[in-house]
């Protein structure tokens, strides 16, 4: 594979990653494009925040190679954007979501602050995720997709070419997750802001993903979501006979090993089949 | 004497003073350790400065110079062990039942006066000396400086640990450098208090301006008000009434809590009420 330095966002080439005698994954190799959509899926444990982490500067490879931006990864970039996990905000704390944006600008900042385009800046990224009407409301009392919205804001402040979701949509309701990756949809077309999704719910981003990097225990696979989410693929990366079925537009896994969060189409249903001495398991 | 004649004593004045500028620092540190809910681990190094103190008392030194000692110690060891805030409970727990052990084996060696143990304990405020009042003076400049400095990186890396760490923050730095600030503090808080009441003034105050405030700044201005209003109010109370100085301040910095507590219950449901439409549901 040639590669053109400036091209990608974010190439990974024979990466690994190791905890001690334990390997998440060896030898991955991954390119991100300008304006890409690529959605990390995989069974928890398997190191999908991890590579996240890589991304970001916080941990380092075990071996290989990695750069963002035709770089090794900067710690604090404001090329890269981040939307962590959702925690649950302390209903007393003193914060309102306003604050939280702007801590996105310059909460890093060491000294006194800089008269400057601040308020701005953060007024413009919370117009930009219709999140206006809320912004002055303790953080702890708003809805997770609220907090989620004014997140994403946070995230899109420093106006990153790179943007890195954990999990983003956990813990939404349905409208909020449309919601949410209509915003993160509409930025990287707009902005061509590539996007790097975890998550085990392919089903509400489907629409919207260009190619799938799939982290099983041991190995992956990367490509298009027709090509990687098949029963073919699939049972090659987890070593055991694994059905996928599309069932109006939406794709569940059947019989993925002993993980629950392998199900990605609606939870509850492939659990159900997943458990049924039909649905393929050993 | 009357209330008007102690109002012109000189001891009256450095009480005052010493007042005011501890509860600067309480009411501004302890924003962030109500934030980070770590009240145990101020709680911790009060009482293990209370061992460093009585070290120092038996080494024949200024007890000050113990209590700054030992809580510093302590806050450098817990900042290490917090990273992310969250307090280890039985790491504190188990470093303060043995700290403690050991300031009463040090206590029960000390041939001295056994009020200058007592005062560590429950507070001297109107015994603060002029030299005594310089050392306050020049502790509190010192975390008021770090204070504004590291005030965004420390409401970032408290609030949205992950957001900061991903911004380029250092965690366990910041943890570091707000245990050195709640050490300091929390060793001013002691010679206006006492070791038993430090929660007095670096959670109680916290505790109520969150109550009434969102905006991270006001907060910190609240806490800082409600500080002095329960420390100067405090002194001049027991001016009038010969009770222990640190009772009153105690009882007006909860009064101030328990208003806050009541007084926002309905204003916040009001407010939640106008700025969420209800359709949105707001989790418990």
């Amino acid at each position: 594979m040639t590669v053109d330095a400036g091209a990608n966002v974010v190439e990974l080439r024979a990466a690994s990653l190791r905890y001690g005698a334990r390997s998440l994954w060896d030898g991955l190799e991954l390119d991100v494009a300008r304006g890409e959509f690529l959605a990390v899926l995989g069974p928890n444990g398997v190191g999908k925040t991890s590579l996240l982490r890589v991304l970001l500067g916080l941990t380092p490879l075990s071996d290989g190679r990695v750069t963002v931006l035709g770089r090794p990864p900067q710690r604090g970039s404001p090329l890269v954007g981040y939307v962590p996990q959702q925690r649950t905000f302390d209903l007393e704390l003193p914060l309102r979501g306003r604050d939280l944006v702007r801590l996105g600008v310059d909460g890093h900042r060491w000294g006194f602050r800089r008269p400057g385009r601040r308020a701005a800046l953060a007024d413009a990224a919370i117009g930009a995720v219709s999140a206006g009407d809320y912004a002055a409301v303790p953080i702890g009392r708003l809805s997770g997709g609220e907090q989620q919205r004014l997140r994403i804001a946070q995230a899109l402040v420093s106006d990153p070419t790179l943007l890195l979701c954990d999990e983003p949509l956990l813990s939404l309701d349905l409208s909020s997750q449309r919601l949410v990756v209509d915003l993160l949809d509409a930025r990287r077309r707009e902005r061509r802001t590539a996007v790097v999704f975890v998550t085990h719910e392919i089903n509400p981003i489907l629409p919207f993903v260009d190619r799938v990097l799939y982290l099983a225990p041991g190995s992956w696979a990367t490509g298009k979501p027709d090509e990687v989410l098949t029963g073919d693929t699939l049972s090659r990366l987890y070593g055991t006979s694994v059905d996928v079925l599309r069932v109006r537009g939406r794709v569940v896994v059947v019989g993925a090993p002993d993980e629950p969060d392998t199900a990605l189409g609606e939870a509850g249903h492939a659990h159900r089949l997943s458990g049924d001495p039909e649905g393929g398991r050993p | 004497m009357s209330f008007a004649e102690l109002l012109r004593q000189h001891f009256v004045h450095t009480a005052l003073l010493a007042g005011g500028v501890t509860s600067v620092l309480a009411g501004a540190v302890g924003v962030f350790v109500v934030i980070r809910g770590m009240s145990f681990a101020v709680h911790a190094v009060s009482e293990l400065g209370f061992t460093g103190a009585a070290g120092a008392l038996v080494l024949g030194i200024d007890p000050v110079v113990g209590l700054l000692v030992g809580s510093l110690a302590v806050g450098a060891v817990l900042g290490a062990l917090t990273v992310r805030g969250r307090e280890r409970d039985s790491a504190i727990g188990s470093f303060l039942a043995f700290g403690l052990g050991v300031g009463v084996l040090l206590i029960s060696r000390y041939q001295g006066y056994a009020t200058q143990a007592t005062n560590l304990l429950f507070g001297s405020i109107v015994g603060v000396s002029d030299r005594q009042l310089l050392v306050l003076a020049g502790v509190a400049a010192l975390v008021v400086a770090g204070l504004a400095v590291a005030f965004r990186p420390l409401l970032f890396a408290s609030v949205d640990p992950e957001a900061a760490e991903a911004r380029g923050i250092s965690l366990r730095l910041l943890s570091v450098i707000l245990l050195l600030l709640v050490a300091l503090t929390t060793a001013e808080a002691i010679q206006v208090v006492g070791v038993l009441l430090v929660l007095t003034l670096v959670i109680t105050p916290a505790a109520a301006a969150t109550r009434l405030t969102a905006r991270p700044g006001v907060a910190l201005a609240l806490s800082v008000g409600i500080a002095a209003f329960a420390t100067e109010g405090g002194i001049l109370l027991s001016l009038v009434k010969p009770y222990p100085t640190s009772f009153f301040i105690s009882a007006l910095s909860f009064a101030a809590y328990v208003a806050a507590r009541g007084g926002t219950a309905w204003r916040r449901t009001r407010a939640v009420r106008r700025a969420v439409p209800p359709t949105s549901p707001v989790p418990a």
